[in-house]
């Protein structure tokens, strides 16, 4: 079995079978990292650019380790390195980097569905590492991977996603794979950040933080900035800390082997209390290096992988 | 010179609904009478056999955008005009929203020189509000009047402070200018690119909700009402603004209101895909405001119907969404568009032409009709004629349509303007 499409845009055109396929590849890629070397020849002759918009570390390191772990050429372009970015449009951009013949294409970009239009125009596969406030698909794959090693199933599961939701790519794309995967996903957050008919991506919007942590078996906190102070979207950073916030005596009203989970980079002591987020329920860099395995799949896949998932 | 169109239906809105011969002489209409009964030898006259065809008056498309001066890659008062006599239209209101802004008579003559040049429909130009409509100071309505413009308005902008809607109101009434508003707020807007709702939520894209627009109409008609000055609202996209425009008129305030063709079509859903051509201010909306908008057309809460022909090129419109210019072309799709409103039964024939040609005349202070002794401004439409959207066939210099491929069912077939014959596809 092999994707569907070449490209990997959002969750919602991955089928349940697809993302089974993917955490499957990402679980048996995980132990290429614990080698002492860490390398196989499986994408060798294969060329990935990583194509960054907006600024990250996380990801882009992620997805290059990744490309490298897979002996792949991988190439990184950020935004204001290169004059392929400066004043060029995205279809420009897209017509000269196809007849430079990559194989996979890794897009980060500010806009909400810049990876669909970048990966319409290309041969080569797009993985969207990110566009606007729509999808992240490569985050929300590592975290059901996280999740389900701490869990050992998705399904049955109830998952609290806490914060920012309006302008989380990250809980969009969570909704969207753990309902497929059969959890169900309670949102809570400022009613500011809270956009308009999210309960028709199939979750459920508590009345308050507490109410939704309540009986929760994983907690994924959302990065709250503070830039939205000037559209009026939050007060303070302390009133958020104390309201919205998860410290350890909302923490309580959780399931007792309650697993926390932040896709990063955290605000200690906003959204998330440092006692918290170093506790023994803090899953948080299992997620860091899941994100390696997870990307290492993907980039696996959609050059072709083998119609019988990997095999070293 | 004279022309005889005969056996064709003669729609002339709240006069006329029958099957007659329409004689035309010397640039204007000299007889409507049953069918067979005028009797003309002129030797130079001409007749058009229009059986199957109606007759109407020239319709008016209030809201255009012609983009000269200053975007004439976009599209040019020539090319304009074309599309308007294409889609059935004698004469169009141009946006002010030119670069320069037509806040100026230096600019008002410019275009209405060009007009003259492209020699196709009557070309009304709207002059600015505000100088650069950038809200600050009132243009010279005086002079822009006195130079051509019809109307006032710093449509693709709104006018953010209240108080200059109210000077602008009242200064306007001194000379005889309509006032059109763009209603919109823009911090309410802040920054949504479509609809506020479910599918913007899904689709990641900053939602605009109902209430940016309708919170606009309704200090508008407040300020109507103040000011005792009658206010045209442009683009009606809303049930709520539907709603507060039956409620003003209701009681009694001179607000008037158009709404454009998509609005009646589209819904959001055209949306998806990140479709830059179905990106427009205001933007799609529910399907609940859909019906709404053919409710405010049925019962005349919406005047008229005006397409916003917005022309933009490639440049504009192949880029991200959220980069994409707002607006699309709407002058040759717009009648039969509006025409599904008689099949579907949402008005009847004579009313929808009412919309489209005598309602927005009425409101721009333009003569319009088919009585005698009026100037001959006619429009010839084959009502079940059926073709497809192909946009290297359309007229209009840019292509940004989201009806590319549909087939439409009805087209004008003939255009005349003081009796000269622009639009001739009578086979």
């Amino acid at each position: 079995m092999a994707l569907e499409q070449k490209d990997v845009i959002d969750l919602a055109s991955l089928s349940v079978d697809e993302i089974r396929l993917i955490l499957d590849t990402a679980k048996s890629m995980r132990e290429i990292s614990e080698r002492p070397i860490k390398k196989v020849p499986t994408l060798r002759g294969k060329t990935v650019i990583l194509f960054f918009y907006e600024p990250s570390t996380r990801t882009k390191l992620s997805f290059d380790i990744a490309a490298k772990r897979l002996s792949a050429d991988s190439i990184s372009v950020s935004a204001g390195m290169s004059s392929l970015v400066k004043g060029e449009t995205l279809l420009d951009t897209a017509k000269n980097l196809e007849a430079m013949r990559p194989d996979v294409v890794v897009l980060r970009h500010a806009f909400s569905g810049a990876s669909r239009m970048l990966g319409e125009r290309l041969e080569a596969s797009v993985i969207n590492a990110g566009d606007g406030t729509h999808a992240h698909p490569s985050q929300a794959l590592l975290d059901m991977l996280t999740i389900e090693q701490h869990k050992g199933s998705l399904s049955g599961l109830r998952v609290a996603i806490i914060g920012d939701i309006a302008h989380s790519r990250v809980a969009r794309s969570n909704c969207e794979g753990l309902t497929k995967m059969g959890s169900e996903v309670v949102l809570a957050g400022p009613t500011t950040m809270m956009p308009k008919g999210i309960e028709q991506m199939g979750v459920s919007v508590a009345p308050c933080v507490d109410a939704a942590i309540e009986g929760a078996d994983v907690v994924m906190m959302l990065r709250i900035q503070k830039e939205r102070q000037k559209n009026f979207l939050m007060s303070t950073e302390r009133e958020y800390a104390r309201r919205f916030g998860l410290n350890a005596e909302r923490l309580a009203r959780a399931s007792k082997d309650v697993v926390i989970m932040h896709p990063g980079p955290m605000n200690r002591g906003v959204e998330i209390s440092p006692e918290v987020a170093d506790g023994p329920y803090s899953i948080i860099l299992d997620q860091v290096t899941n994100g390696v395995a997870v990307r290492m799949a993907l980039l696996f896949l959609v050059v072709g992988g083998s119609r019988h998932g990997y095999t070293d | 010179m004279a022309i005889l169109i005969k056996n064709g239906r003669v729609i002339d809105p709240g006069h006329l609904d029958d099957a007659c011969d329409l004689l035309i002489r010397d640039g204007r209409i000299a007889a409507v009478e049953p069918q067979g009964t005028i009797g003309d030898s002129s030797a130079d006259l001409r007749v058009i056999d229009a059986s199957g065809l109606w007759v109407t008056p020239g319709l008016v498309d209030m809201h255009v955008h012609f983009r000269e001066p200053g975007q004439e890659y976009k599209e040019t008062i020539a090319t304009g005009s074309e599309a308007a006599a294409a889609g059935g239209f004698t004469a169009v209101c141009t946006m002010p929203n030119t670069d320069p802004v037509n806040d100026d008579p230096a600019v008002t003559e410019l275009i209405l020189n060009q007009a003259a040049k492209a020699g196709k429909v009557r070309v009304y130009p709207a002059a600015a509000i505000s100088r650069g409509s950038r809200g600050e100071q009132l243009c010279e309505f005086g002079e822009l009047g006195a130079a051509g413009a019809v109307a006032v308005t710093d449509d693709g902008l709104p006018v953010m402070n209240s108080q200059l809607m109210r000077r602008a109101l009242e200064y306007a009434s001194g000379f005889g200018l309509r006032v059109i508003s763009h209603s919109e707020d823009l911090q309410l807007a802040d920054g949504g690119v479509m609809n506020e709702g479910p599918r913007a939520t899904r689709m990641g894209l900053a939602g605009i909700p109902n209430a940016c627009e309708t919170v606009m109409v309704m200090r508008d008609i407040a300020v109507s009402s103040l000011t005792g000055v009658p206010v045209h609202i442009a683009h009606v996209s809303t049930r709520e603004s539907v709603e507060a425009i039956r409620r003003a008129k209701a009681d009694g305030i001179a607000v008037t209101a158009e709404t454009a063709p998509h609005y009646f079509t589209l819904t959001d859903a055209a949306v998806e895909g990140y479709n830059t051509h179905a990106k427009m201010n205001p933007p799609l909306r529910s399907e609940e405001d859909r019906q709404a908008i053919r409710d405010g057309l049925a019962d005349g809460t919406l005047d008229a119907i005006a397409t916003d022909h917005a022309p933009h090129s490639p440049m504009e419109k192949e880029v991200e969404f959220d980069r994409a210019a707002n607006g699309i072309i709407g002058l040759e799709t717009s009648l039969p568009l509006s025409l599904r409103l008689v099949d579907e039964g949402v008005l009847d024939a004579g009313t929808l032409i009412e919309r489209m040609s005598i309602a927005p005349a009425r409101i721009l202070g333009l003569e319009c009709g088919l009585l005698v002794g009026m100037t001959a401004d006619i429009t010839l439409i084959d009502p079940v004629k059926e073709w497809v959207v192909t946009t290297d066939k359309l007229k209009s210099k840019s292509k940004n349509t989201p009806f590319e491929d549909w087939t439409m069912k009805g087209k004008a077939v003939m255009t005349l303007i003081g009796g000269h014959v622009i639009l001739d596809e009578l086979a």
